[in-house]
C-alpha cells in the first residue's frame, strides 16, 4: 500500500470508521462539507448511517438519540454550527453521552469566513455551553493525526462517557497530504464499559470508580436519560449534596484522568532558551521556525506542539518549559490559549503572537518573534 | 398486559389537568397493544409535557426543549425494533419547528403525541404557536397580532402520513392511539386539552367547548392518503444495502523514483471553472507516484462557478511542515484577479523559477523565466488550462515527468473523461511557447 493523498477530513473519516463509528449526522457548513460526503460515501455500505440534518441542533440530536441507543456517533461544523450545539453539548457533558464533535475552525467572528482558516473557537470550545463543566479537546496538525486524534476520540468519549471535540482548522481539514497508513499510528480501539449484573441505575457508579457503566436505551433492561439535574436513577433530585456530588463527579472524572491523555510532541534542544508552544495548524509553521533557528541560525529552540488542548496539560507545560528564559505561544487568533499558559506557568516569561487575517502564520514569523526576544 | 405506569411515580399534574389524563389514556393504549416496557421509549423535552417518560415504566429519554423529535429519530434508526412515543407540548413544537417539519417529511416510524393546551403553563401561560388570537394570556397583546397554527394542518402539507387531532376527553381515545401508535411512518396527534393553573382561568374550556371548537376545524381521522409513502429507516437500509462500493482509500504505490531532491512550490492562479484545484491534484498524485511527499491548500470564494481560485502544491522528498508557499518554484499565472491578489509572489522567485503565464494575463516583473502560452490559440478551453499547464510544467521534468503525470491521470480518471484528459495532454504539447 502506497501513499494516500487525502485532506484532513477524510482522514478523520477514516479514523472514525476505523473506530467502529456507525452513525454520523452533520449539517452542512464550509469547510466541513466535504467529512459529510465522505461520511455519506462511507457509512451507508459498512452498516452505518450517515444523515443530513435539517439543521445543526437536529444533527447532534439525531446523535445523541443514537448514542444512547448504542451506536458510536459523530457529528461535525465549524463555528457558527458549534454556537448551535451549545445547548446539546452541555447535555451530552450531564447525560454522560459519548460523542465526537469535529468543530473544522474557521475565521470568525460570527459567519465570519467561509473558506478561511482561524483558531478562534479555542477558549469558546471549552467554555461555550452552560454550567461550565469539562470537556476534551484534542487538536490535530495534520493529516496524520487528524487520523489518530480521531480514534483516540472515540476512545476518550467511550471511555470517560463524554463529548470529545476535535479542533481542526480549514487549514488542515481541506488541505490535502500524504498518509503512510503502515505508519500512522493506530491506538487499540476501546468500547464503552456495559454494565454487567446485579440492579441496573442509569448514572450509578462503582465504589471507586467515576464513570457509570452503560446500557443502551432499546435492551432488555429500562434505561433513563435525562438532561435535567439527576441522581444516580436517571430522575431529578433536589438535594443538594446529590447534585454536588454529581457535579464533582463529572468534574472530576476528567480533570483527574487528564494526564492519561494528555497528548503532545516534544522537540527538546540543548541550550534552548526559548520554548515555542503551538498546535494545530501552527505547529507545522512552528517546527520549520525551530529548525531553521537551531539547524542554520544557531540559535537553539525547544517546541511543544500540544495535542491535548482541555483538559489544559498541565504537567506537559511544566516540564518543557523547565530551563527556559522565555515561552512563545503562537496561535491562529489574538490570544487565548496564551492565557492557559500564563496560567500554569505563572512564574515564566509567556509572551504571545497571533493573527487571525485568514492567513497562516508564517516559519519567518515566528523566527522574527523569537529572534527580537 | 399489565399497565406500564411507573407505581413509584404517579403522575403530578395539577388538579384538573389534561395532561393526567393523557398519561393514563396512553397507558391503556400501550396495555391494550401488549407492549413491555422494553419495547417502547417516550421521549420527551421540555415544559409539563416533560413530565411524561418518569411516569412509565420503560425506556426514557427526556432532552432539550423542543429537540425531542431529534432524539427519537437517533434512536428509531439505531434501535428499529423499538415503539417510539414522543410527547411534547405546542410550546415544544413552537421552538422545535423545524424539526416537526423534518419529521413529517422523513416519515421515520415515530408517533408524536402533540400535547395541544394552547400555552407554556410551566414558564407562566405564554402564548405558544396554537394559542388563538383572543385568548387572554402571560404575554400581554402579543398573541393578538399573530394568527396560531393548525397542527394538523401542517403536518399533513408537511408530508406526515397519519395525522389527527382529538379532544383528550374522547371516549375511545386509547384506540384511535393505539392506531396511531401501531401506524408504520410518522404519526401526529394533536390532543387537545386545557391547562387548569394558567389558560383555563381566564379562557374558560370545558370538555365540550374543546369538541366543539374541533368539529369547527378540518376533520383529521388518522391515515393522509396522498403522504402515505415508504417508512424511512426500512428504506434507508434498502439503499444502503445497494451501495456495495464504499471508498476506495488505497494508496499510491511508488513506481518512479523521485525527480527532485529538495522542497518545490507550485503555485496554479485561476479562476472557477479552470479546474485549478483537480490541476494541483493530479501534479501531487503524480509526485506520489515518485514517493514523495505532497500537500496541497487550496483558496477560493465562496462563489462556486466565480471568483479566483488558487492552489498551492508542495513537493518534498522531506516531511512537509508549513503548507503555505512562500518563495514558489513554480506559478501557472491562469487568471488576472488572482495574479493580483498575489503580486508579491512573482516578486519572490528566484531565476530557477518558472512562470507559466497565459497570454494576456499581467504578471509585475519577476527573475523567474517566463513561458507565455496562447492557450486559446492553441484550442484549449477555459476548464482544460490547468491540465494544458500541468502538461507544459510536466516537459521540464520538474517536479514531475510526463510519464508521472500520465500515469497519475491514468489512476485518476476513467472512460471518457480520461480519454479527454490525455488528449489535452497532447494538444497542449503541440502549443508554441514563447519565452
Amino acid at each position: 500500500m502506497g501513499l494516500l493523498f487525502i485532506d484532513g477530513n477524510q482522514a478523520v473519516a477514516m479514523g472514525a470508521i476505523h473506530s467502529g463509528c456507525r452513525f454520523f449526522a452533520s449539517y452542512p457548513i464550509t469547510p466541513a462539507s466535504n467529512l459529510l460526503a465522505a461520511m455519506l460515501d462511507t457509512l451507508p455500505s459498512a452498516g452505518g448511517i450517515a444523515l443530513q440534518g435539517e439543521d445543526e441542533i437536529a444533527s447532534i440530536g439525531y446523535c445523541l438519540g443514537a448514542s444512547m441507543a448504542g451506536m458510536k456517533v459523530m457529528t461535525a461544523t465549524s463555528g457558527p454550527g458549534l454556537s448551535l450545539y451549545s445547548e446539546n453539548i452541555s447535555f451530552a457533558i450531564a447525560g454522560e453521552i459519548p460523542i465526537v464533535i469535529v468543530n473544522i475552525m474557521r475565521q470568525g467572528p460570527s459567519t465570519g469566513s467561509a473558506t478561511r482558516g482561524a483558531d478562534g473557537d479555542v477558549q469558546f470550545m471549552r467554555w461555550g455551553c452552560s454550567g461550565g463543566l469539562p470537556v476534551i479537546v484534542l487538536a490535530p496538525a495534520d493529516v496524520s493525526d487528524c487520523f489518530t486524534l480521531t480514534v483516540h476520540a472515540f476512545n476518550l468519549a467511550e471511555q470517560f462517557r463524554c463529548p470529545v471535540i476535535i479542533a481542526s482548522n480549514k487549514e488542515i481539514g481541506m488541505t490535502s497530504g500524504t498518509l503512510d497508513m503502515e505508519r500512522v499510528e493506530k491506538p487499540a480501539v476501546i468500547d464503552r464499559t456495559l454494565h454487567e449484573a446485579g440492579p441496573f441505575l442509569p448514572f450509578q457508579v462503582k465504589i471507586g470508580e467515576d464513570v457509570p457503566p452503560f446500557l443502551p436505551i432499546g435492551g432488555p433492561i429500562l434505561v433513563r436519560q435525562t438532561s435535567s439535574t439527576h441522581g444516580p436513577d436517571g430522575y431529578i433530585t433536589t438535594n443538594p449534596s446529590e447534585i454536588q456530588a454529581g457535579v464533582e463527579r463529572l468534574q472530576r472524572k476528567i480533570d483527574s484522568k487528564a494526564e492519561s491523555f494528555s497528548y503532545f510532541d516534544l522537540e527538546e534542544r540543548k541550550g534552548a532558551r526559548t520554548l515555542l508552544v503551538a498546535y494545530g495548524i501552527t505547529a507545522g509553521a512552528a517546527r520549520a521556525a525551530a529548525a531553521e533557528l537551531s539547524e542554520n541560525q544557531n540559535i537553539p529552540v525547544s517546541l511543544l506542539v500540544l495535542k491535548t488542548l482541555w483538559p489544559v496539560p498541565e504537567q506537559v507545560l511544566q516540564a518543557a518549559a523547565v530551563g527556559v528564559e522565555r515561552i512563545l505561544v503562537v496561535e491562529m487568533n489574538l490570544g487565548q490559549y496564551v492565557q492557559e499558559i500564563r496560567r500554569v506557568l505563572c512564574n515564566q516569561r509567556v509572551d504571545f503572537y497571533g493573527k487571525m487575517s485568514g492567513q497562516l502564520i508564517s516559519p519567518t514569523e515566528i523566527i522574527e518573534e523569537v529572534t527580537r526576544g | 398486559m399489565d399497565s406500564l405506569l411507573n407505581p413509584d411515580r404517579p403522575p403530578v399534574f395539577c388538579p384538573g389537568c389534561s395532561h393526567d389524563r393523557s398519561v393514563h389514556t396512553l397507558d391503556r393504549a400501550l396495555k391494550e397493544m401488549g407492549l413491555k416496557g422494553s419495547d417502547v421509549v417516550i421521549v420527551s423535552d421540555i415544559g409539563c409535557s416533560g413530565l411524561f417518560d418518569t411516569f412509565f415504566k420503560t425506556h426514557a429519554f427526556h432532552g432539550l426543549h423542543g429537540r425531542a423529535l431529534t432524539y427519537a429519530a437517533g434512536i428509531k434508526l439505531a434501535q428499529p425494533h423499538l415503539k417510539v412515543i414522543v410527547t411534547m407540548g405546542d410550546g415544544g413544537l413552537g421552538i422545535g419547528g423545524a424539526h416537526f417539519l423534518a419529521a413529517c417529511r422523513r416519515n421515520l416510524d415515530l408517533s408524536l403525541l402533540v400535547l395541544n393546551n394552547f400555552n407554556f403553563g410551566m414558564t407562566g401561560g405564554q402564548f405558544s404557536c396554537t394559542t388563538p388570537e383572543q385568548a387572554s394570556v402571560a404575554s400581554s397583546f402579543l398573541n393578538l397580532l399573530e394568527k396560531p397554527f393548525d397542527v394538523c394542518d401542517v403536518a399533513a402539507c408537511a408530508g406526515a402520513p397519519f395525522v389527527a387531532r382529538f379532544s383528550v376527553y374522547r371516549k375511545n381515545l386509547p384506540e384511535l392511539l393505539v392506531e396511531a401508535i401501531s401506524f408504520e411512518g410518522f404519526a401526529v396527534v394533536d390532543l387537545w386539552g386545557g391547562c387548569p393553573a394558567r389558560y383555563m382561568k381566564k379562557n374558560p374550556l370545558s370538555p365540550k367547548e374543546i369538541e366543539s371548537a374541533i368539529g369547527k376545524l378540518q376533520p383529521y381521522q388518522g391515515v393522509v392518503s396522498t403522504n402515505i409513502r415508504r417508512e424511512y429507516s426500512s428504506y434507508y437500509r434498502e439503499e444502503a444495502a445497494k451501495d456495495t462500493a464504499g471508498v476506495d482509500w488505497q494508496g499510491i504505490e511508488k513506481t518512479f523514483e523521485p525527480t527532485v531532491k529538495e522542497r518545490r512550490e507550485v503555485v496554479f492562479l485561476g479562476s472557477a471553472g479552470q479546474r485549478v484545484i483537480t490541476g494541483g491534484t493530479l501534479l501531487g498524485r503524480a509526485a506520489i507516484l515518485a514517493g514523495m511527499n505532497v500537500t496541497q491548500k487550496n483558496d477560493y470564494n465562496i462563489t462556486v462557478m466565480r471568483g479566483p481560485s488558487v492552489t498551492e502544491v508542495i513537493v518534498s522528498p522531506q516531511a512537509i511542515t508549513y503548507t503555505e508557499v512562500g518563495k514558489p518554484d513554480v506559478i501557472v499565472a491562469l487568471s488576472e484577479e488572482p495574479v493580483r491578489k498575489c503580486w508579491g509572489l512573482f516578486q519572490k522567485m528566484e531565476k530557477e523559477g518558472r512562470v507559466i503565464l497565459a497570454a494576456g494575463v499581467e504578471i509585475p516583473t519577476t527573475d523567474a523565466q517566463v513561458l507565455e502560452v496562447n492557450f486559446k490559440a492553441g484550442g484549449i478551453k477555459k476548464k482544460e488550462r490547468a491540465l494544458a499547464a500541468l502538461s507544459l510544467l510536466a516537459q521540464t521534468g520538474d517536479p514531475v515527468t510526463l510519464e508521472m503525470l500520465r500515469e497519475a491521470i491514468s489512476q485518476s480518471f476513467h472512460g471518457q473523461r480520461l480519454e479527454e484528459a490525455l488528449r489535452i495532454l497532447e494538444k497542449a504539447a503541440a502549443i508554441p511557447v514563447h519565452e
